[in-house]
């Protein structure tokens, strides 16, 4: 149970806590931006939960780039199922996943940096501000808000292919995600 | 003799028709020799300032009929500056300016009483967030003559405060600040 990295058949730890500990940070701070930007003036956490989202945000684009180089430097378990075109699919939404992710780290870090300020990563450090544009704050907060949406629909997508994976197709689709088994279930 | 004080009379009236006829003034907003600012109370602790970086106007202005003067002044209301990105774009939203849905306020006066030399009430429509309300304030000559590079300028500023629920604007910000300051600060250049 102590398996660390990952073998052509199973996920290790890392991989696995990288994903849940990715997917509970990106479902919260979707949730936060939904609820942050109607909080009005007078409400105590108007000006936390900003501070919040953004220094979550800055934390898991660190994420993403750490768990894209464990995944390069890991084997990568094998797809199960012998259809090519959902592997094909899979890989696809896969890819998408983690560009859509990096769209939003560049677009939310725009908004806030859009005057040259720099983001405040809970006073431990700052992540300085780079392009500044016309109405920048504007189109990029356009761009934040269609690109999480999509986020959560390709996130749903991913989610249902899991469960289809473990009730219809009865593989260990869902199951090597959450621990490192390399056992039928 | 008839003919000759004809003359001089036609004479006269081409001399004299500029000095009483009011002059378009162009407002200088390339040279950025003019100014659309304001302030609201922060919590009532503090004044908080900002401007409109894009607007665009004209005024009439005649120094020996001040009763003559107009203006019109068109402000794009996306140009909202209070130096932080973030509060700008809240602005911008549906709480505040609507600046995808009312992207302009005007000002367009209907008229205008000399209250002393190069001093008056200036009274116009003013279009902000889609409402439209008659208002009169202050306004003052600051100075007026030949510019350095052969042109002639005429620069005036004007004061008024406007109650945000008026112009159908109702986000809380507290009591403190219900109301904002709008200065206008403006250099013309004569036509």
């Amino acid at each position: 149970m102590t398996q660390l990295r990952n073998t052509p058949q199973a996920y290790g730890w890392i991989s696995i806590g990288f994903h849940w500990l990715m997917a509970l940070t990106i479902f919260g701070l979707f949730g936060l931006g939904l609820y942050m930007v109607e909080l009005t003036y007078y409400d105590a956490w108007y000006k936390g939960s900003l501070d919040l989202h953004k220094g979550v945000g800055i934390l898991l684009a660190l994420a993403w780039f750490a768990r894209l180089s464990w995944r390069f430097s890991n084997p990568r378990p094998q797809d199960l199922g012998d259809k090519a075109w959902e592997h094909t699919i899979a890989h696809l939404v896969h890819i998408v996943l983690y560009v859509l992710l990096l769209a939003l780290f560049v677009s939310g870090y725009l908004i806030s940096t859009a005057d040259g300020r720099s983001i405040d990563v809970f006073g431990w450090f700052e992540v300085p501000a780079s392009l500044m544009m016309d109405n920048q704050e504007d189109i990029a907060g356009v761009i934040h808000w269609g690109l999480a949406w999509s986020l959560m629909v390709l996130v749903a997508l991913h989610a249902m292919a899991a469960v289809k994976h473990h009730l219809f197709d009865k593989d260990r689709t869902l199951v090597r995600m959450l621990k490192p088994t390399t056992l039928d279930r | 003799m008839k003919k000759l004080l004809l003359a001089l009379g036609i004479t006269a009236a081409a001399t004299l028709a500029p000095l009483t006829q009011a002059a378009t003034y162009t407002i200088d907003t390339k040279g950025a020799h003019a100014f659309v600012q304001f302030k609201i109370q922060h919590l009532g602790y503090s004044w908080l300032l900002g401007r409109f970086n894009t607007f665009e106007g004209e005024f009439e202005y005649d120094a020996a009929a001040p009763e003559k003067s107009e203006i019109e002044v068109t402000i794009d209301t996306a140009s909202i500056d209070s130096n932080h990105a973030e509060r700008d774009k809240h602005l911008k939203g549906s709480d505040f300016l609507n600046v995808s849905k009312f992207p302009k306020s005007t000002f367009k006066s209907t008229g205008f009483k000399s209250t002393g030399d190069g001093e008056g009430v200036i009274s116009g429509d003013f279009t902000l967030h889609g409402v439209t309300k008659n208002i009169s304030f202050p306004v003052k000559l600051i100075g007026e003559g030949k510019d350095p590079w052969g042109g002639y300028r005429a620069g005036f500023e004007g004061k008024t405060t406007l109650k945000l629920a008026d112009y159908g604007i109702d986000y809380n910000l507290g009591p403190a600040s219900t109301h904002v300051e709008i200065e206008l600060h403006i250099e013309g250049i004569r036509q």
